[in-house]
């Protein structure tokens, strides 16, 4: 007994918008036309919405600004700023609210213009690090470059399996047409790529991307009598482990590790069981240490675990079939993409990226320098 | 042995060392256990028993990067440093090439700055190697 609400909500409405270059669109703009988009596709009208869980990185009170915006009246609000962990946190406590009876359909959504808007990388604010800025780390990069540094001493993962990432995701992103970069990319291209911070190179690295999301979700009763097959909640849990990366005791070791095995226990499934993984790549170290501490393989085996392909088009394990942060879309935070994908996926309206007969998605998210972690199960109809 | 000092104020009275000169830890008075960051409790524990203590500045090498940059401003050398107290902090490594760096290397402190601004920083200990 977990007391989770396993399957008692699932996601009914998804969409996405603007997951290129938008110019001209402020953040709230995206986010309204994914939201609208989303309630739409649920087959609902705005007004159905009494729940908004909303995320715009440079705006704190957005849990006011996103409802007045969409012109709803929400009775349960929720900004969780865990960076871009935050959309599987808000799944989570959106099942609790949906099976409490606190409302009746919560919008989860997200816009950001960093890359037409701002010019740069979104600065999604908080605290400053006295013990670690004045350093000048190249943040988020540089903290992803210490524990793939690291990961490299102490496992022997190469360089080469770094870049087998981010040929895999780019090879699943040129079955996606929404995909930001689908021109062909190799291994030898990734590694000559301009060096970023070591070993990192430019192509190692998330994309700087516009976008928006947002899903619907409802109870399981209701989802049955929406027009889209529904993808039901299984199992949700988070853990988080530090801010500053200089702080994380072993920094190949993330807290996915104590969130996983929680979500598989209330999903009742194992890592075999998933037929589709959508991980947060900001960077190729991410998703070799994540399939590590969610369990597709032991630690230290990420790197190996990916080689020759294996998490590419026609591998043993289909990861990030979007073409994930690093060649799909990465506005600033992920998060809410990877629940997208798995949604598209359960429905079996991916396309040519169609994973055949996929029935449970793991969909994962990550917020700061490896430091919130956050896992969500979701599966079809027949997995309940 | 200096008198250990009464930590009040963490973050402005470490700031206020450095530019003194002089790199100083927390620990704790009961039990020894030295604290980096510097605050007002010990992690986990809640103990406010914390004076400041002349770090022995000398730590090994955890993990390191180099942040490059497009000429003319330098590359410069991001690591994350052990403490011989026990602790880890992030640092710049000054005085050597990231060739020559290999994790677990000793390496001992030096009260510098970056750009203006005093910090520690660190450079290999001559003659050592992992």
């Amino acid at each position: 007994m977990t007391g989770f609400p396993r399957g008692r909500a699932a996601i009914v409405g998804a969409a996405t918008f603007g997951i290129d270059s938008k110019p001209g669109y402020s953040a709230i703009e995206l986010l309204a036309k994914a939201a609208f988009a989303a309630i739409a596709d649920a087959g609902l009208a705005p007004l159905d919405i009494d729940a908004v869980f909303s995320m715009l990185p440079e705006d704190p009170f957005s849990a006011m600004s996103v409802p007045e915006y969409l012109g709803i009246r929400p009775r349960v609000v929720e900004t969780t700023r865990t960076g871009g962990s935050a959309f599987q946190i808000q799944a989570m406590w959106a099942a609790l609210a949906l099976d409490a009876g606190l409302c009746n359909a919560v919008l989860i959504c997200y816009g950001s213009n960093q890359r037409s808007g701002a010019g740069g990388l979104v600065r999604s604010g908080g605290a400053p690090f006295p013990f670690e800025a004045p350093y000048k780390p190249r943040n988020p990069t540089t903290s992803y470059a210490l524990a793939a540094k690291r990961h490299m001493h102490q496992y022997g993962t190469t360089r080469e399996q770094l870049a087998e990432v981010a040929v895999a995701a780019r090879k699943w992103a040129q079955l996606n047409p929404d995909a930001y970069m689908r021109d062909p990319l190799s291994i030898d291209d990734v590694m000559n790529a301009r060096m970023v911070s070591d070993p990192l190179t430019v192509r190692d690295c998330c994309l700087v991307t516009d976008g928006a999301a947002a899903v619907v979700m409802t109870r399981s009763d209701r989802a049955r009598d929406l027009p889209n097959r529904p993808a039901y909640l299984l199992g949700a849990a988070d853990a988080t482990w530090h801010r500053n990366i200089s702080t994380l005791k072993d920094v190949t070791l993330t807290a996915a590790s104590d969130a996983a095995p929680r979500a598989f226990a209330q999903a009742g499934v194992k890592p075999a069981d998933i037929d589709v993984v959508e991980l947060y790549d900001a960077f190729t170290i991410n998703t070799i240490l994540f399939l590590e501490d969610l369990g597709f393989c032991p630690k230290g085996e990420g790197g190996r675990f990916v080689a020759d392909g294996a998490i590419a088009p026609g591998g043993r394990l289909p990861v990030n079939t979007n073409g994930g942060g690093l060649s799909c879309v990465h506005p600033g935070m992920y998060g809410l993409f990877t629940m997208v994908e798995a949604v598209t996926q359960l429905r079996g309206v991916a396309g040519g990226r169609q994973i055949a007969d996929a029935k449970l998605a793991l969909a994962h998210g990550n917020g700061g320098v490896l430091s919130s972690q956050a896992v969500t199960i979701w599966g079809t109809e027949e997995t309940l | 042995m200096t008198t250990p000092i009464k930590s009040v104020h963490p973050e402005a009275e470490y700031a206020a060392f450095l530019a003194e000169g002089r790199f100083m830890v927390q620990r704790s008075a009961s039990t020894s256990e030295a604290v980096f960051f510097p605050r007002v409790a010990q992690p986990v524990t809640g103990r406010d028993d914390l004076e400041w203590v002349e770090a022995s500045g000398a730590g090994s090498l955890y993990s390191f990067t180099v942040v490059r940059n497009k000429p003319p401003a330098a590359d410069y050398i991001i690591a994350l440093v052990d403490l011989n107290e026990g602790v880890r902090m992030m640092s710049r490594l000054i005085d050597c090439h990231p060739e020559s760096l290999s994790i677990g290397m000793p390496l001992q402190a030096k009260i510098g700055d970056v750009d203006g601004v005093p910090a520690v920083l660190f450079q290999p200990v001559e003659g050592a190697s992992a």
